[in-house]
């Protein structure tokens, strides 16, 4: 049951394919792009702050696939069918979680490699940048998860994940964006850190909070 | 093993929507081969009802007791929108195991409408999609809500007779609907004579 539902989960949510929009990844870029534009195309301030502006450009783009995450199968009475199938709130979460941050992080990892070109990010920068998020947006992804749950039932939830999203994702950014201003790698070691917390963390509170929608 | 005989009984069961208290001191037993009709006026209570009985909510008061597998048939189908019928059935298939689906997809007609996304499928014709996929379950207990509304007057005979061949065959049939059914045994009652007296609301 677990395999059949993250088939279906990944044909949903992998760019290109179900309702799964390729537009985090192409706002991600489009963030990259317009940067030197708005800052000129000085090769050292690019260098210096780019990387800060990668971090950036993928926590705000973590935000745009929050709206269809969770509340459109509540809607459906998709997990409703799955829980009478004796499958429990927290499981369906945890596939959530990895279909959401399979068709999440790897493109977006993918997508640094134009972006750090744009932004002429090179050598060890772009190795420290390109692992800083392959640790943290497994974190970004959790919290996501955990916020599309909960806002699943409000009216104006699609407004106020992105409000909620930036400040909860505000440490896997310090830490993740730290590691490249003093280019050590021991940072990285608290974003996995806090990312694999989250991740332990949010079917729980996902499924609880799918629960808890049921009710009024 | 013989599986052990499939019941349904709620135990001096009260809910509330919201704070409002819908009914309460209600009590049935359904035993295998039984079924039952649900009568009330809208917003009375039906659904609330169904959803504390699949054991999706949990009730104000009293308590759900349930053997075997349950069935749920309801507004909300739980059918992909964007997926052609048949790829959206096929993905429950999957996840009950079922590998003849065509007998019911063939009882509903639904043959000729598996290649039409689902969202392109009017109220009936999700409805019948998703009483296959109820079929499909091969499961002892079903509760439908409204299983009715919507459907022609051809599908109803079609599902009243779905319904008659599933107690006919020992499973247990909770259907909530405000239509008449043509199903022989079936007993009946409303939930509003359940509902608390105007003094009791007070209090």
């Amino acid at each position: 049951m677990i395999a059949a539902l993250l088939r279906r989960d990944l044909a949903q949510f992998f760019p290109f394919t179900g309702i799964g929009a390729a537009l985090p990844v192409v706002f991600f870029v489009a963030v990259a792009m317009l940067f030197p534009f708005a800052v000129g195309p000085d090769a050292n301030i690019l260098a210096k702050t780019g990387g800060g502006v990668v971090w950036i450009a993928a926590l705000l783009a973590a935000i745009l696939p929050l709206e269809k995450l969770v509340a459109r199968d509540i809607e459906l009475g998709f997990f409703d069918q799955l829980k009478l199938r004796g499958m429990a709130e927290e499981a369906m979460m945890a596939v959530r979680l990895v279909a959401h941050w399979l068709s999440f992080g790897p493109p977006l990892v993918l997508a640094t490699f134009p972006a750090a070109a744009l932004l002429k990010i090179e050598g060890e920068t772009l190795q420290i940048l390109l692992l800083g998020l392959l640790v943290g947006t497994p974190g970004l992804a959790a919290i996501g998860l955990m916020i599309a749950a909960l806002t699943a039932s409000l009216r104006a939830g699609a407004a106020l994940s992105g409000l909620l999203l930036i400040p909860l994702a505000l440490p896997i950014l310090i830490f993740g964006a730290g590691a490249l201003a003093r280019q050590d790698q021991v940072s990285l070691g608290f974003v996995a850190a806090i990312s694999l917390a989250l991740v332990a963390l949010a079917p729980f509170a996902a499924g609880a909070a799918i629960r808890a929608a049921r009710e009024n | 093993m013989q599986a052990p005989s499939p019941s349904l009984a709620a135990d001096n069961l009260a809910c509330r929507r919201g704070d409002r208290l819908l009914f309460r001191r209600l009590s049935f037993r359904l035993e295998a081969g039984a079924a039952c009709h649900v009568t009330g006026a809208n917003g009375a209570g039906k659904t609330t009802l169904i959803r504390a009985l699949a054991g999706l909510t949990t009730p104000y008061a009293g308590k759900v007791e349930r053997e075997g597998a349950l069935g749920l048939l309801d507004e909300r189908t739980g059918l992909d929108p964007d997926l052609p019928l048949g790829k959206a059935l096929a993905f429950w298939e999957r996840v009950d195991g079922c590998t003849s689906p065509d007998g019911a997809l063939a009882t509903l007609g639904l043959q000729p409408l598996l290649e039409v996304p689902v969202r392109f499928l009017s109220t009936g014709q999700k409805k019948r999609a998703a009483l296959a996929a109820l079929l499909n379950r091969a499961v002892p207990i079903w509760l439908l809500d409204e299983p009715l509304s919507g459907l022609d007057a051809d599908t109803i005979a079609k599902a009243t007779a779905l319904i008659r061949l599933h107690i006919g065959g020992g499973g247990i049939a909770l259907i909530a609907s405000h239509q008449a059914l043509d199903v022989p045994g079936m007993t009946s009652f409303a939930i509003e004579d359940f509902a608390p007296s105007p003094a009791e609301e007070e209090a």
